[in-house]
């Protein structure tokens, strides 16, 4: 437990002491480390094992670009896998596991593969799994998909919560570094809103990394009063732990913030993340800078990282990452390290510096013009080897080596829309470019200010400048003292030198070779170099390796770097778990329901729901005894059709229709005419679209002079509202029409069969015999003085009305009915019983209404009235929509009665083959029917009309069946219709 | 004449549900009756001369006004709903339609939403996990379509520590656990 490479220091709590566990072995540390940090300061540098190659890897990074340091944390259902190190804030009782690995981290018996390395070159895929063709899917993608992914899931379901939201402000700064607290700062003053959100657990940036001072006082120190300040406005939030993943339209940016990563368990009822959509009118990227690498061979040896993180775990978490420690860098930014490092009583043994001239480090083996050419130590660093100016090589015993090849901006947000990075020669790394998300401007190293009293004042310029356009004033203030040294750097990108790899991708195991053989295969554009070698695609998105990339392409092509560009960049910024992207929609709560009035009696009834939409509908209701479905849906039928049913039919759209030329309107959405229908009658409606196919169907009732009551079906009841008001708003405005649905007002039932109209008689206060209330009638009505509507209508083919009452009374309604019906032996029925007599009846519903079929189709030609002009008229009188060996509504009975049916059959003449030129159409519809006790059904077919007696065979070849079957009517049932007229 | 029919609550019971998490108060209102209006092409005058007359305010765009016994919050161009004491106005629209005649349209809504009145000491941190609504920033009698967990609902500011949510009544439930999960977690 002894935390060995711990140095004085830091911003962590020394008071306290966290215990935690890294396969299987326990730990300790502190308050203020992560798991990375905490690791390190015990002497571990030996954390994961990279994807392809299986090579030992420790951090490089002390960020979230890390692409080596990848664990899994937690056990169980909350296992993740995974999870940067780097970040992972360290709590009590931590526990992570190395991955990607068997048996063991130190040894993984698939590092076999980095054996095998000249195998497994860009583009081996596609060069070796050619051949035979039929082995991919059999056996090498089996074989890749096993090899493939670094963590692992437990399969258990997620117990954490996670959350959604959104907030508004001003100005959106992501990135407390100093350029971000400055712009904080001057926009909390002015009075703007602001949100300040960093992803660190701790305010500052690269402030809390650094020895230098702000203002006289340390950066961290200096950071800290800002924050004080910041926090006590009440126009400032700020969002710790809160990664902005990216720039989407309008302002929005997608932040996540985790609210309880750092915890072992989320708080009771607290999420674990949560998704933040942050409407800002303007944005600042603050985000800082990352380091980039030097590739020379064997660079990817455990305990060697970037010089900026090695003074990062020095300064912040007083660790030290070995005893004897080296730098090697091609600028002014990797001395810092070195002399920090000394600072601190860390042996540095030398730094080599790529640069050939300039000063140098007082008191340190400063080797200029140097260059580092291997590494040795398998799974720990133990030496490198340098070759000086002069050519000579030597190898230096060290168990740490800082790397710095230049740093290049943040720039992802900025490019988040396209927007493509221009290249700066100063800083030999890509900037903002023109074009970025609209309102987002860049400060501080993120726009390239790199050193931190330009960043100071780029911020605070930046804040001032944003408000300007949004009429706030804010005022500049003193910019505090920091330092402004200049830039140094001469490009150095990797060592030319062995045969061996050089490391650019570690998490992808990408090497200059890679990048090499890309060029000689001529993959020379940027993107198709990275598909080619996967350079940029692992989880880390090529933070540190992708300028590194393309810039070796770009000597080999003899391009610039700008002139051979970047990729793309895409959100999320950082990877984001599928649960923080769900949000509250997960399991039962993944969309809303919709309850029917019956739902509360029908639940007391044991019935069986299935989800329509987001309505949950009865489907049938079991009565004790019945064991199968079908038991309960042939009950329900034909107890219905023997005396009276009872459904609920609230589901079905309506929608109220008023206004002087409400009829006028109807007859032009409608094909058939409704101005001319009767107060106080409904009548069976038929919507087409623009170009001649069937909508939707439903009856419209006229319940005044000016007034409409519409009928939609259910699957439509959302869409052709919105059709309506297009039609309203953008087809005719002068039209006098107003809308607004009363789907969820009224409670309707379906009342049918013979003694239907004996059972209303009991409830409603009016006369409602055949002659005062006869067959297609509508109108107003009470219960026991209760206002009420009631309509004679009938999809079942029996006497049927539906009956409606404001819809809290629909709980009664539905027990006044079943009570009273129990003189007549009612039943209630559900969506499977209503379907059989639809069919029963011939009625075309969702399977008919495809899409893809006409009125003519469906043996409604005849509704289409040619004397006005309706949506869809014209384009269906189409030739080829109007020909005589077109589809046509059949029914279908099998010639065998116990023969069963199978829907989605196809039609074939008696001898014909089953292929597509033989097609005759298809089974749409398929129901039992215990009325005629055979299965029947509803198709589509050829001259169907043209063929009513015909046998054919309704061929299945999916579920492997074949029927002969018998074409008949569509109208199984009553096909005068004396039973409805009854 | 039959029985009266017994009246349920969106939330399936007979009396209103109020439920207290920590400082929010969820209380489901089932005491007020709703209808739209909707002024008919040309007849904007008459409307506003007969609302005047009732007592009836006829709110600005994504405003809500109070009134006796008729208030209003605004719904689309032209129209609004109109809200008022249940036990006085069940048939709202019965009542609505003799003030305004042929020139405006006017339809029963009552049954077609659930309606909860939350309150707090500040609702903003609950509201901002529910809804794209800049609450603390929009004004007192703020009122505006949105949507809340996929459910497309009315939302009108009182003050910041009170607002009413107008849902559809079928996914009442849905709302509620929305509600109540989201309060929970802010405890």
């Amino acid at each position: 437990m002894s935390q060995k490479n711990r140095i004085s220091g830091g911003q962590i709590d020394r008071s306290k002491v966290l215990t935690f566990t890294f396969d299987g072995k326990t730990y300790s540390g502190h308050p203020g480390d992560t798991l990375a940090s905490a690791l390190l300061a015990n002497g571990v540098r030996l954390m994961g094992r990279s994807f392809k190659y299986h090579r030992p890897r420790g951090p490089i990074s002390a960020g979230s670009e890390e692409p080596n340091a990848l664990v899994q944390l937690r056990s169980g259902a909350r296992q993740e896998p995974n999870t940067r190190a780097t970040v992972a804030e360290l709590f009590d009782g931590l526990d992570a596991t190395s991955q990607n690995r068997w048996p063991s981290l130190a040894f993984d018996a698939l590092a076999i593969n980095d054996r095998l390395n000249t195998f497994f070159t860009a583009g081996f895929y596609y060069k070796t799994f050619m051949w035979p063709a039929s082995f991919w899917e059999k056996v090498y993608e089996p074989i890749i998909r096993r090899a493939a992914g670094l963590g692992s899931l437990t399969r258990e379901e997620d117990p954490d919560e996670y959350d959604k939201g959104f907030l508004h402000c001003d100005l959106l700064v992501i990135g407390a570094g100093p350029a971000g607290l400055m712009a904080a700062l001057a926009a909390g003053r002015a009075g703007a809103r602001v949100i300040l959100a960093d992803e660190d657990f701790r305010f500052g940036g690269r402030l809390n990394a650094e020895t230098l001072s702000v203002g006289g006082r340390t950066g961290a120190e200096w950071a800290d009063s800002v924050i004080a300040e910041l926090a006590a406005l009440p126009n400032v939030r700020l969002m710790l732990r809160t990664t902005v993943i990216g720039a989407f339209d309008h302002g929005i940016y997608g932040a996540v913030e985790r609210v309880s990563d750092h915890l072992a368990v989320p708080l009771e009822g607290k999420p674990r993340q949560t998704l933040w959509r942050i409407y800002s009118k303007r944005a600042l990227l603050a985000g800082g800078a990352t380091e980039r690498p030097i590739a020379f061979e064997n660079n990817d040896r455990p305990g060697i990282m970037m010089a900026g993180a090695l003074r990062t775990y020095a300064n912040r978490f007083g660790v030290t990452v070995g005893e004897r420690v080296a730098v090697f860098t091609n600028n002014e930014d990797g001395l810092q390290t070195a002399r920090d490092l000394v600072e601190k009583g860390v042996d540095v043994v030398a730094v080599i510096d790529a640069r050939p001239d300039g000063p140098l480090l007082p008191g340190i083996r400063h080797l200029k013009g140097a260059e580092v050419v291997d590494a040795a130590g398998r799974l720990g660093l133990k030496s490198i080897t340098i070759r000086q100016a002069n050519g000579r090589t030597e190898t230096v015993e060290v168990s740490a080596l800082g790397v710095s090849g230049g740093w290049n901006p943040n720039v992802n947000i900025s490019s988040h829309h396209r927007s493509k990075p221009v290249w700066s020669e100063a800083l030999q790394a890509f900037v903002p470019g023109e074009g970025g998300p609209q309102g987002l401007s860049a400060a501080g190293a993120a726009a390239g200010q790199m050193s931190t009293h330009a960043a100071l004042e780029g911020g605070q310029k930046a804040a001032i400048a944003a408000l300007a356009e949004l009429g706030i004033s804010a005022k500049a203030d003193t910019v505090p003292e920091a330092e402004d040294r200049p830039l140094s750097i001469t490009p150095k990108w990797y060592v030319n030198a062995g045969k061996g790899r050089a490391w650019i991708d570690p998490q992808n195991d990408v090497t200059v070779k890679d990048i090499k053989l890309a060029h000689k295969e001529n993959f020379t554009s940027v993107e198709h170099m990275k598909r080619y070698t996967t350079l940029g695609m692992a989880t880390d998105q090529g933070k540190t390796g992708n300028v590194l990339g393309l810039a070796i392409m770009a000597g080999l092509t003899g391009q610039t770097i700008p002139e051979t560009g970047t990729t793309i960049y895409r959100p999320p910024y950082t990877p984001v778990a599928m649960g923080t992207l769900a949000g509250r929609s997960r399991g039962k709560e993944f969309k809303p329901f919709r309850l029917t009035p019956s739902h509360k009696w029908a639940e007391e009834q044991g019935a069986v729901f299935v989800e329509v939409g987001m309505w949950l509908r009865t489907q049938w209701l079991p009565k004790p005894g019945e064991k199968h479905w079908r038991e309960s849906v042939d009950r329900e039928v034909l107890a219905t059709r023997k005396s009276v049913g009872i459904c609920d039919v609230t589901t079905l759209g309506k929608i109220d229709i008023q206004g002087t030329d409400a009829g006028a309107f109807l007859d032009k959405v409608y094909c058939n005419t409704f101005s001319t229908l009767a107060v106080g009658r409904c009548r069976y409606g038929l919507m087409l679209r623009e170009d001649g196919m069937v909508f939707d169907d439903g009856t419209t009732a006229r319940m005044g002079e000016n007034e409409y009551v519409m009928t939609t079906t259910t699957a439509n009841a959302v869409t052709v509202f919105r059709h309506l008001e297009y039609c309203r708003q953008v087809l005719w405005p002068d039209m006098d029409v107003q809308l607004i649905s009363t789907t969820e007002a009224w409670a309707q039932f379906s009342v049918a069969g013979p003694n239907a109209r004996k059972l209303l008689e009991k409830i409603v206060d009016q006369d409602i015999s055949d002659s005062a209330f006869p067959y297609m009638a509508a109108g107003n009505i009470t219960i026991g003085g209760l206002r009420a509507r009631l309509f004679r209508i009938s999809f079942s083919g029996e006497l049927a009305y539906e009956i409606a009452v404001p819809t809290r009374y629909g709980d009664a309604l539905i027990r006044r009915l079943v009570e009273e019906g129990k003189a007549f032996d009612a039943v209630v029925y559900g969506t499977e019983a209503l379907g059989v007599m639809r069919v029963e009846k011939g009625h075309v519903a969702g399977n008919e209404l495809n899409g893809q079929s006409t009125a003519l189709n469906m043996g409604l030609g005849k509704m289409v009235s040619k004397m006005k002009d309706s949506i869809g008229m014209v384009l269906s009188q189409r030739e080829g929509m109007n020909q005589p060996d077109g589809y046509r509504l059949v029914g279908v009975k099998p010639v065998d009665p116990a023969a069963t049916l199978t829907a989605g059959s196809h039609f074939l003449e008696k001898d014909a083959k089953p292929v597509i030129e033989n097609d005759g159409g298809w089974l749409t519809s398929k129901v039992y029917s215990p009325h005629l006790g055979c299965d029947i059904a509803l198709g589509y077919l050829k001259a169907g009309d043209q063929k009513i007696g015909r046998r054919m065979r309704a061929v299945n070849l999916l579920a492997k069946t074949e029927t002969e079957v018998e074409i008949v009517s569509p109208h199984f049932f009553d096909p005068e219709g004396e039973r409805l007229r009854g | 004449m039959a029985e009266p029919l017994h009246a349920l609550t969106a939330l399936g019971q007979t009396i209103p549900y109020t439920k207290e998490i920590g400082p929010y108060r969820i209380i489901e209102r089932f005491d007020v009756a709703l209808a739209s209006l909707a002024t008919r092409k040309g007849r904007d005058g008459e409307v506003r001369a007969a609302a005047a007359k009732a007592g009836l305010p006829l709110p600005d765009p994504a405003r809500a006004a109070s009134g006796n016994p008729y208030s209003a919050f605004w719904v689309a161009p032209d129209m609004w709903m109109v809200e008022a004491d249940f036990a006085t106005h069940e048939d709202i629209a019965a009542l609505l339609k003799p003030l305004f005649g042929e020139a405006a349209s006017i339809t029963e809504q009552t049954d077609a939403w659930v309606r909860f009145d939350i309150t707090a000491g500040n609702l903003a941190p609950l509201l901002e996990r529910l809804s794209n609504v800049d609450f603390p920033a929009v004004p007192d009698g703020y009122a505006s379509r949105t949507v809340i967990e996929h459910i497309g609902c009315y939302l009108i500011r009182r003050d910041i520590g009170s607002v009413v949510l107008y849902g559809p009544r079928s996914s009442a439930k849905s709302l509620f656990h929305a509600l109540e999960v989201t309060a929970r977690s802010l405890l």
